[in-house]
């Protein structure tokens, strides 16, 4: 018995045809995975699913539980029993746990709001997935990771029996992945069909059932999940075998270009140090790599290198030996340094300018003659990026916005690469982007340190910081508290620096936020 | 071909704007039996538009950077007192009356840029509180009292005409640019192999353009020529057009009005633009002034009021979002158009002035609401 059935759906925006005749069956009960490379089609097929792109806009079938159905709006599907959570959280931080579950939806006695039912339903839907949260704190106060889980408590009470979660773990850590995995487990149990997209194959494997694969719009095959392997999902995702997932390469070490000495931050709202007396130096020539659990000061560490940072800051920075004063990103970019943030909807890009123009946005003095921007130098330059980095884009004067999260994140790339910097920070770098792309873009920062730069790499996947680093600071707390190398370095060790020195079991120090 | 779709797509907006004017135009037309179409109505009408053309040009670049400007109005009347005070009371010549009249213009958008950008004062207070204080201050040195009559030499900036034959040369020479513009463009794209528009719709268009032109050009000469203010307005327009889409400043306001923390990131000095934007429509706003004083022959304490209301409908009824990061000048100044086509057709055919206020009120709205819905249908 199916609870879904899509059949034939094709979606066409101006320019591109997203969605090619796609068929995607979902069992009632099951974990289904929807895999497949950025702009593959896996959100818009989901928007198609859930009344984002009402009925009309596409073509082809939706049935639910055996009844064909015309979604025209959100509010439609929902009374279907179909709830979509986004990466992007929508709850109001303002609002209470308990309130955020009930809005729009609260029990109501002749028109006012039933308070003391409200909080009694909320307590009672928070444990029955096991999630221990007095739903009366207010949402701001609650980690990234259990706003996720709040989000799937809302759309539980909802009554829905299908819940969509589009790249649910991308900014979660791993003790929140796995706390999430374990919910949606439970839901299982409870008969709930979950719909499940995301680029960590990893999860994939552990937790899901069957997992359907798109590639170009159109689906490639769906297998149970005894038929696959990670490797197996990759080539039916890229249409070829890949054999390696970290292009790793010992370097040449050189010169050091960064020197950062006794530096503190502060936090801009309470007076805490969010980074304690932190010294490090990064050479020409390397990959350093940083581990450490969310919360741990590296993102407030770096963002005050770069002068981006609110809070007050205090210590020492040399580039190239001489020691310089960082106020604001516009000296550190003279000073050779780009810095690639973690949210690139908040603080990468403009999303209602076109590709190109985003794409210039941090060099565009160097395309400036007499005064005017050369637009023939802009768009070669802009075209060469697309191509190096395999953007997929309908073309440079699209919006943004509506390109697929992971060609959105290598625009962001693209912008920084164009300046040439010395010092290359990359704070989550492949957040959201699919294996293939991964490995073309650890490709060209190998190729980029090779001819001489120095990258800094933040990343919470730590497979990736080991793949990757020549060299690895663990921060914990605001500190530094362990250096490996790559040949030292392996998830045990780094875990054991992250949660502060003996626990082996990544999860316990963290789920007590 | 992709990109063809695209760029079709964009221009619809564009397109809606001038259907709507000539729409208005027909309709006018109709009711006041040709009488508004004659040159004589159409040159009046390009002279009443001015100055609320050159204030939406500077209104369009505040906005683009997700500010406002509600001191515009008062400025105008300021700026315009001080240059006829200057003149009347001190004798002074037009020339350094003028400037002046502009350089306070800036001084005062330096001000409220200053206490905006560098002190976060948030622009709808400093300038709501400016739009009180300038016109205290007008009163003040005006002592409440009508400053006239003006040098014939800066009457002729509000009130006179471009000879014939010159506005015939201006005319050409402009088709000329338009023609050459579009061949260097096409060349420039197929170099680039860019995505070309067919070469007939590419100068169909132009061709298009220059027979509005001509016949504008012709229309005003019917009458007495092109208006200087007219002129006045086409240069600046011009001149912000090429600021805005040509240069990096202008590519840094939209970037920080479609997102302040990601222009920051890229290294964009958000306060010094924000400071220039209100400097430029200070002076803006000076120019304004004196074009007004000059049109009326004299400064007035009332002069200017409201205008800011009108500067700003004429900038969202060509497309400017308030929420900041689109707009363009060309849109606003067709908005100012459009609001001041209402004007002028209903006072033609007697309209009540209560009358005058609902309807463009209405339009203001409808024109935004229209613009929302065809959005959300794309
Ligand atoms: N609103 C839109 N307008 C135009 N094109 C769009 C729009 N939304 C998506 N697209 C295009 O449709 C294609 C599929 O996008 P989609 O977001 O579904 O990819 P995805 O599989 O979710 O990728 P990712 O893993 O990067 O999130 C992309 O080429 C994208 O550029
Ligand atoms: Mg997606």
């Amino acid at each position: 018995m199916y609870a879904l059935e899509m059949k034939s759906i094709t979606k066409e925006f101006p320019g591109v045809r997203a969605l090619d005749r796609v068929t995607f069956s979902v069992k009632k009960g099951e974990i289904h995975a929807l895999c497949g490379e950025n702009g593959a089609g896996k959100s818009t097929l989901m928007k198609v699913l859930s009344g984002v792109y009402p009925d009309g806009t596409f073509t082809g079938d939706i049935i639910v539980n055996g009844r064909k159905q015309r979604f025209k709006s959100i509010k439609d599907s929902e009374k279907a029993g179909i709830a979509i959570i986004y990466q992007e959280l929508a709850l109001v931080k303002e609002m209470t746990v308990g309130e955020n579950i009930f809005l729009g939806n609260e029990p109501k006695t002749f028109g006012v709001i039933d308070w003391d039912t409200l909080y009694l339903e909320a307590r009672k839907w928070l444990k029955s997935v096991g999630l221990e949260i007095n739903p009366e704190t207010k949402v701001k106060n609650l980690g990234i990771g259990q706003q996720q889980l709040v989000e799937i408590v809302k759309a539980l009470s909802k009554n829905s029996d299908i819940i969509i979660l589009d790249e649910p773990t991308a900014a979660l850590t791993e003790a929140e992945v796995s706390l999430l995995m374990e919910m949606l487990r439970q839901l299982r149990k409870r008969g709930v069909t979950c719909i499940y997209i995301s680029h960590k194959l990893n999860e994939v494997m552990s937790l899901a059932d069957s997992v359907t694969v798109l590639r170009d719009g159109k689906t490639v095959a769906t297998h149970p999940i005894g038929e696959l392997t990670e490797e197996k999902i990759i080539s039916l995702m890229v249409g070829r075998t890949l054999t390696e997932l970290f292009p790793y390469e010992p370097k040449q070490r050189g010169e050091k270009v960064l020197e950062v000495k006794n530096f503190s931050v502060y936090s801009p709202y309470q007076n805490k140090q969010v980074v304690r007396d932190v010294s490090f130096s990064l050479h020409q020539g390397e990959i350093l790599g940083i581990a450490g659990l969310m919360g741990a000061g590296r993102t407030e560490l770096f963002t005050s290198i770069f002068g981006a940072y609110e809070g007050k800051k205090q210590g020492e920075i040399r580039i190239d030996g001489r020691p310089v004063t960082i106020k604001n990103p516009r000296d550190a970019i003279e000073s050779g340094i780009a810095y690639v943030s973690e949210d690139r909807k908040k603080y990468g890009l403009v999303l209602d300018m076109s590709v190109r123009k985003n794409a210039t946005l941090a060099a565009l003095d160097k395309l400036i003659r007499n005064g005017v921007i050369d637009e023939a130098a802009e768009v070669s330059t802009v075209n060469r990026f697309i191509e190096k980095l395999k953007v997929k884009t309908p073309g440079l004067e699209a919006t943004v916005n509506n390109l697929s999260g992971g060609n959105q994140q290598k625009v962001v790339l693209s912008k920084w690469l164009m300046n040439e910097p010395k010092i290359l920070i990359l704070d989550e770098p492949t957040r959201g982007i699919d294996v293939g792309a991964k490995y073309e873009i650890y490709k060209l920062i190998n190729e980029l340190v090779r001819q001489g730069m120095a990258v800094v790499m933040i990343s919470s996947e730590l497979p990736e910081v080991l793949g990757m680093s020549d060299r690895i600071l663990v921060m914990a707390e605001g500190r530094i508290v362990g250096e490996l190398t790559h040949e030292d370095a392996t998830q045990e060790k780094v875990m054991m620096y992250a949660t502060g020195g003996g626990a082996s079991g990544k999860t316990e120090a963290v789920l007590s936020i | 071909m992709e990109k063809q779709k695209l760029s079709f797509r964009f221009d619809i907006r564009a397109y809606t704007l001038v259907i709507a004017l000539i729409f208005i135009a027909v309709l006018f037309t109709v009711l006041t039996d040709g009488g508004f179409l004659t040159s004589r109505n159409l040159s009046n009408l390009f002279r009443q538009m001015s100055v609320i053309s050159i204030l939406a040009i500077g209104m369009t670049l505040v906005i683009v950077a997700a500010q406002i400007d509600l001191s515009v109005g008062s400025i105008v009347g300021l700026t315009g007192g001080i240059a006829a005070i200057l003149q009347v009371w001190y004798d002074w010549g037009t020339v350094p009356a003028v400037l002046v009249a502009i350089l306070a213009g800036a001084a005062i958008g330096l001000l409220q840029g200053w206490l905006v950008a560098y002190k976060a004062v948030p622009a709808f207070i400093v300038t709501l509180g400016g739009m009180m204080v300038w016109r205290g201050v007008l009163l003040g040195v005006s002592k409440g009292e009508t400053v006239a009559p003006l040098h014939e030499s800066f009457v002729q900036i509000g009130q006179s005409y471009l000879p014939y034959v010159w506005g015939y040369v201006l005319a050409a020479i402009m088709c000329a640019a338009i023609f050459y513009g579009t061949a260097r463009r096409r060349q420039k794209r197929a170099r680039l192999q860019l995505p070309l528009n067919s070469a007939a719709s590419d100068y169909g268009k132009a061709f298009a353009y220059a027979v509005i032109l001509m016949g504008f050009t012709y229309m005003m000469n019917r009458y007495y020529g092109i208006p200087i203010p007219m002129l006045i307005v086409l240069v600046l327009g011009l001149v912000f057009l090429f600021i805005s889409t040509k240069t990096g400043f202008g590519r840094y306001l939209y970037a920080i009005g479609g997102n302040p923390e990601a222009a920051r990131f890229s290294g964009i000095n958000i306060k010094a633009h924000m400071l220039s934007v209100f400097v430029m429509m200070g002076a803006l706003a000076g120019v304004a002034g004196v074009v007004l004083t000059g049109r009326l022959n004299a400064a007035t304490v009332g002069a200017g009021q409201s205008f800011e209301l009108d500067a700003i409908a004429a900038c969202v009824i060509g497309g400017t979002s308030l929420a900041g990061g689109t707009g363009s000048i060309v849109g606003s100044i067709i908005g100012a158009l459009v609001m001041v086509s209402l004007d002028n057709g209903m006072s033609m055919m007697n309209v009540q002035p209560f009358w005058q206020y609902i309807v463009k009120g209405s339009i203001l709205v409808f024109a935004v609401w229209l613009d929302i819905a065809t959005k959300n249908k794309s």
